[in-house]
């Protein structure tokens, strides 16, 4: 197992999940959200080959409402 | 005629944006930005909320085919906070035009216009198209607009506040000199509110709490869309001569 941190909660995943495998446990769209790895942007086409590892932070962002 | 806000050499029907943030809930955002017929309407970025297993989204609601999302970077108080939001925002979904916001003040939410300057800087050259939350200083605008500005957007009044335009006199200095489009950004309170600033000459107005928060939300998003267009025209019609003493309409000739 490895514990990350998710948009700032602890959670625990299984060593070497990826993005995208990631999101997909969440059921989100990789479509209508945007990632940060440890203060980094990762590209949509790079979520697949982007493994997870103990103590990354990651940063899962999407658009709404505001002015 | 064809009269059409550009920006960025793109252009759009409406001179009305309108802001997403403070409906009651997503159907009620889709039907004023549907009332507003804008073609532009700004969002924010936010964290996902992963552990809400219903996670409908803004964007389920609105058809981006047809409606330009602007992203914001409302919230940020430094130009590190909003370049990061902003690239985020374009990783999302390839958006390059983009509203930058940089905040100072806690309370009356005035912009850092320091650090407003500095971010426009860095976004522009990362080829971002940028719309810039600024003062109503002249100064300012003309500065941004030599940084690459897109557009200028100076408040009206402080955001969410309502009290309208407060300073008319700065904000026609803003318009005469501007070699890009004008938009008035916050603080707007009514339809008459965006409809002055349209008669005075500004490009466009941009509207979030007065529509959100009105009783009846939807109604009020097609009020302000005919204040956008009626200000607009009036504008474009040239207004007569203010006078001191009154002057009859009616000829005295014939009268009896």
């Amino acid at each position: 197992m490895a514990k990350i941190k998710l948009n700032g909660k602890n959670i625990s995943i299984l060593e070497d999940t990826s993005l995208l495998s990631l999101l997909e446990k969440y059921k989100i769209d990789k479509k209508k959200i945007a990632i940060e790895l440890n203060g980094k942007i990762v590209q949509k086409n790079r979520f697949q080959k982007t493994f997870l590892k103990n103590l990354d932070r990651v940063e899962l962002v999407h658009f709404i409402g505001g002015g | 005629m064809s009269d059409e806000l550009i920006i960025s050499k793109k252009k759009y029907k409406s001179r009305l944006i309108i802001g997403t943030g403070k409906y009651k809930n997503f159907t009620e955002t889709a039907k004023a930005i549907k009332a507003s017929g804008a073609d532009i309407v700004t969002v924010a970025v936010r964290r996902v909320n992963i552990t809400n297993k219903k996670k409908e989204m803004l964007t389920d609601y609105i058809d981006t085919k047809k409606i330009n999302l602007l992203p914001n970077t409302a919230g940020c108080f430094n130009s590190d906070e909003a370049l990061r939001t902003l690239r985020l925002a374009r990783e999302m979904g390839g958006w390059r035009l983009v509203k930058l916001e940089v905040l100072g003040d806690k309370k009356t939410l005035y912009p850092n216009m320091v650090e407003t300057l500095k971010a426009t800087k860095v976004l522009v050259k990362e080829g971002f198209k940028v719309m810039v939350y600024c003062t109503d200083d002249l100064i300012m605008t003309k500065q941004l607009e030599d940084l690459g500005a897109s557009a200028v957007m100076p408040l009206a009044s402080p955001i969410g506040s309502g009290q309208g335009i407060l300073n008319k006199i700065n904000l026609s200095i803003i318009i005469e000199q501007a070699k890009v489009p004008v938009i008035v950004d916050a603080g707007i309170g009514t339809p008459s509110d965006a409809c002055i600033a349209m008669e005075l000459g500004c490009d466009g107005v941009l509207v979030n709490s007065a529509i959100a928060y009105a009783k009846n939300p939807i109604l009020m998003s097609s009020a302000f869309k005919d204040s956008v267009v009626a200000g607009r025209k009036a504008f474009l019609s040239k207004r007569m001569k203010k006078n001191f003493f009154g002057i009859a309409s009616s000829p005295r000739e014939g009268i009896i």
